[in-house]
């Protein structure tokens, strides 16, 4: 009997050979790895195996996993987990975004999917009660995401509509795509959820784009599946709504007053390329969205009360008729401060084009950004823009994100991710990479989240990326001793959210988990056991790297050069990382999870943790 | 003659489905968003339209059905479903001016809101959440509730103008 929480079923989709297959994963492997960014691991290392290191993300043969967890639906706040082998990291990445696709692809007998090979033309896949389909989406492709979504909505519901038509009225599917951004291969393009949500980090768009697969759409009739103790779940459930209910400030503001506050206060927001990190721009409080923007000031995903989210809608003007999430505070600051931008409208106008266009709003705006400060040291010129970029310009900003997302002029190599960016640049310009890898603000190839470590006033520190197998991934960062953090893991394994699950008591929490599955799982069990299974084969998986770069272990569990200048401005002007204790705090994390002193897993934690079937491929690196 | 209304303020709807979930809990047992009497429309995100019985004045449904399995109950005014009479040959689908009726996933019976005898669960969690979408009234009859029987995409329709200005004409195909 398949554990509670679960469908109980996957699919796995061959789009070369068009076709469709149901697998389903043994109890002990649901165990050891649950779901979503576990589980995908997993399934990535058993489809692939030794051969790691020669898989060219971006190829047919790369495998792409759309994974729900046991938990997800039914603990508040669902979401979908996105993974592979990521074209930017060359580890893995577990991505997610909430979205309504997660509870119905549940509902219509499915845990996940698991995409190989390329379509012959662009296609999507539908998900049913009656099973799956690929179908044409010859008509969707080169549409940006709000024009697929609308078109999705109606063409399925019609279609279901059509199959069925005395059930009654159809409600809308729920889905994923990728925009222009993803089908051109933009490398740290994200997979839309909604209009404005995205698994950003890892560049799962780009590896969708390299399927020709513009979308997953599902739509289920079944019930959420059953649990192991129902009237506990049920319990747990009105229990965990009641702490959400009550994060009164969480909920009436989501993140959408940190534009400001991160800045003001704890001086740790992207401005200018993380060229500064303060500023006490009144002009961006979150007041300001919400009393000229905010459009419904309570919006929820699906079986979520934290309701973090607010929506924006420009009434007014050329940006006329953009709408996004609040945005929240990583769109505020990327698309924002990171441009030298503190006018809410013109954030708005450019969160909603960065979504519209299929970028990860935090990852291509840091490459945006990235190249203006180029251009600023006179690396760049006007002739490789076609224009004169500058600071504190929306036109500016607009420009490159639609030439990334096109591939025109720098776009194209920009569209490459800021690190891979950094060493074309250098070469175009015959410089050495350390000559724009300094201005490049990324850990393993992943640009990092709006959370600067230098004032050490924020929740990010010394190794938090540095250490992080998710590279420069602020929603899933390493703390010294394993603790807290690894909460993140958890979430996207079980697939559900960090703001459901961060103001829950975690006894409760895994009470809940426990009470779904069946299985034997703790706070402590988790910490010890699973949690560090799952961190140590994404660092194998990660350190394995491969083709086209490695990253060198100690070496490359560094910050970024710019994370160790001093902070220019601001109450912690003067103030840097400290870079000793990064290296004590980075010798310490690996010995904590049982890795040498080079964060390379031990034969013994290999063994330990029931991943001795990594053991040939992490002698090659020992 | 008093009975019992769920208002629904459709601007107020977080999308957050916790109705559907508290609904199928109650009548079905467990989260069933497909199985609840009350179901939340998203055709757009952020235009949710929470889409349950309008008690029309005339009920329409009622008359429509071919074996009389449905009925008005007296107290709260509620349409009751006598699921072993129904044939779910969807004559009340059809006779709903804002085809809110279904036929249930498991086994194809009419399945319309019986108010929870008075004291709806989805009302209850709406409520405890603050966002005040769905509210229960005593009120008598009204000849407005039938044109809240509307399709909820013609609903969100509206609602999307309302959200978004002009915009909101061109985000439901």
């Amino acid at each position: 009997m398949t554990p509670g929480g679960y469908a109980g079923k996957w699919l796995d989709v061959d789009l070369t050979k068009d076709k469709i297959k149901e697998v389903e994963y043994s109890d002990e492997m649901l165990e050891q790895y649950l779901g979503g960014r576990g589980l995908a691991a997993k399934v990535l290392w058993d489809k692939v195996g030794d051969k790691y290191p020669d898989l060219d993300p971006l190829a047919p043969e790369s495998p792409f996993m759309v994974f729900t967890g046991p938990m997800t639906g039914i603990y508040p706040g669902s979401r979908i987990c996105v993974s592979g082998k990521s074209p930017v990291s060359m580890g893995t990445v577990g991505s997610t975004a909430a979205t309504e696709f997660a509870n119905e692809i549940k509902q219509a007998g499915y845990d996940g999917v698991t995409f190989t090979g390329k379509a012959e033309k662009p296609v999507y896949l539908l998900v049913t009660d009656d099973g799956a389909e690929i179908r044409d989406a010859g008509h969707l492709w080169g549409l940006d995401g709000e024009k697929t979504l609308i078109k999705l909505n109606k063409e399925v519901t019609e279609e279901l509509s059509k199959r069925k038509p005395l059930v009654g009225l159809w409600k809308e599917p729920g889905m994923i795509y990728i925009g222009p951004a993803g089908e051109n291969l933009v490398r740290n393009a994200a997979v839309c959820a909604k209009i404005c949500h995205a698994c950003g980090y890892g560049g799962y768009g780009s590896l969708m784009g390299s399927k020709n697969l513009k979308a997953v759409v599902a739509k289920g009739r079944g019930s959420l599946p059953e649990v192991d103790a129902p009237e506990a779940a049920e319990l747990l459930w009105k229990r965990t709504h009641q702490h959400l209910i009550a994060r009164t400030g969480m909920r009436r503001q989501g993140t959408g007053y940190a534009g400001y506050t991160v800045g003001a206060v704890t001086s740790s927001e992207p401005i200018r390329n993380w060229q500064e990190e303060w500023h006490d721009e009144k002009s961006f409080g979150g007041p300001m969205f919400e009393h000229r923007f905010w459009v419904k000031k309570k919006w929820a995903d699906f079986n979520c009360t934290t309701n973090c989210m607010k929506v924006s809608c420009i009434k007014t003007g050329p940006w006329k008729g953009d709408i996004t999430d609040m945005p929240d505070y990583e769109l505020q600051a990327y698309c924002g401060t990171n441009f030298g931008i503190y006018d809410p409208e013109a954030n708005i106008h450019l969160s909603a084009l960065a979504d519209q266009l299929g970028h990860s709003g935090i990852n291509g705006p840091n490459t945006a950004g990235y190249a203006v400060e180029l251009h600023q040291r006179g690396i760049l010129e006007d002739s490789d823009f076609g224009f004169k970029p500058k600071w504190g310009d929306p036109e500016t900003f607009d420009k490159i994100l639609r030439m990334m997302a096109s591939r025109e002029k720098i776009g194209d190599v920009l569209a490459e991710g800021t690190y891979r960016a950094a060493l074309k640049i250098a070469e175009m310009k015959g410089l050495k990479p350390e000559e724009t890898l300094k201005y490049a603000v990324h850990v393993k190839g992943i640009e990092i989240g709006a959370h600067g470590t230098r004032s050490d006033a924020d929740y990010t520190h010394d190794i938090s990326y540095a250490a992080n197998v998710q590279g420069g991934d602020h929603t899933s960062t390493a703390v010294d001793g394993y603790n807290d953090m690894s909460g993140a893991v958890f979430t996207d394994s079980a697939v559900f959210c960090n703001f459901t699950y961060y103001g829950v008591p975690q006894s409760l929490v895994f009470d809940f988990a426990k009470a779904i599955t069946g299985f034997p799982i703790t706070l402590h069990s988790w910490r010890s056991e699973t949690g560090p299974r799952i961190v140590t084969l994404q660092r194998a998986f990660l350190m394995m790297g491969g083709p086209d770069l490695e990253w060198k272990p100690v070496e490359d569990d560094d910050n970024p050069p710019r994370f160790y200048e001093p902070l220019p401005s601001g109450p912690y002007k003067g103030k840097t990382t400290d870079k000793e204790l990064v290296d004590t705090k980075l010798q310490a994390y690996f010995e904590t999870l049982g890795w040498d002193e080079r964060g390379i897993p031990t034969k013994e934690t290999l063994r330990k943790l029931d991943l001795g079937f990594l053991e040939k491929s992490v002698a090659k690196l020992r | 003659m008093s009975s019992v209304w769920i208002v629904r303020d459709y601007e107020n709807c977080s999308g957050c489905r916790r109705c559907e979930l508290a609904c199928s809990m109650h009548h079905e047992g467990w989260m069933w968003p497909e199985a609840s009497r009350v179901r939340v429309f998203m055709p757009f995100p952020g235009v949710e339209v929470p889409h349950l019985c309008a008690q029309c004045d005339d009920y329409p449904c009622v008359e429509s059905c071919p074996v009389s399995a449905l009925s008005v109950d007296n107290r709260t005014t509620a349409v009751i479903v006598d699921r072993e009479a129904c044939t779910g040959c969807g004559a009340c689908v059809k006779a709903c001016p804002g085809t809110i009726p279904y036929l249930h996933p498991r086994d194809r019976k009419a399945t319309i809101c019986d108010l929870c005898g008075g004291d709806p669960e989805c009302v209850k969690v709406c409520q405890e959440a603050g966002y005040n979408a769905l509210r229960l009234v005593h009120e008598g009859m009204s000849g407005h509730r039938k044109l809240f029987a509307r399709n909820p995409v013609q609903v969100a329709k509206d609602l999307a103008v309302k959200l978004f200005g002009e915009k909101g004409e061109e985000v439901i195909a």
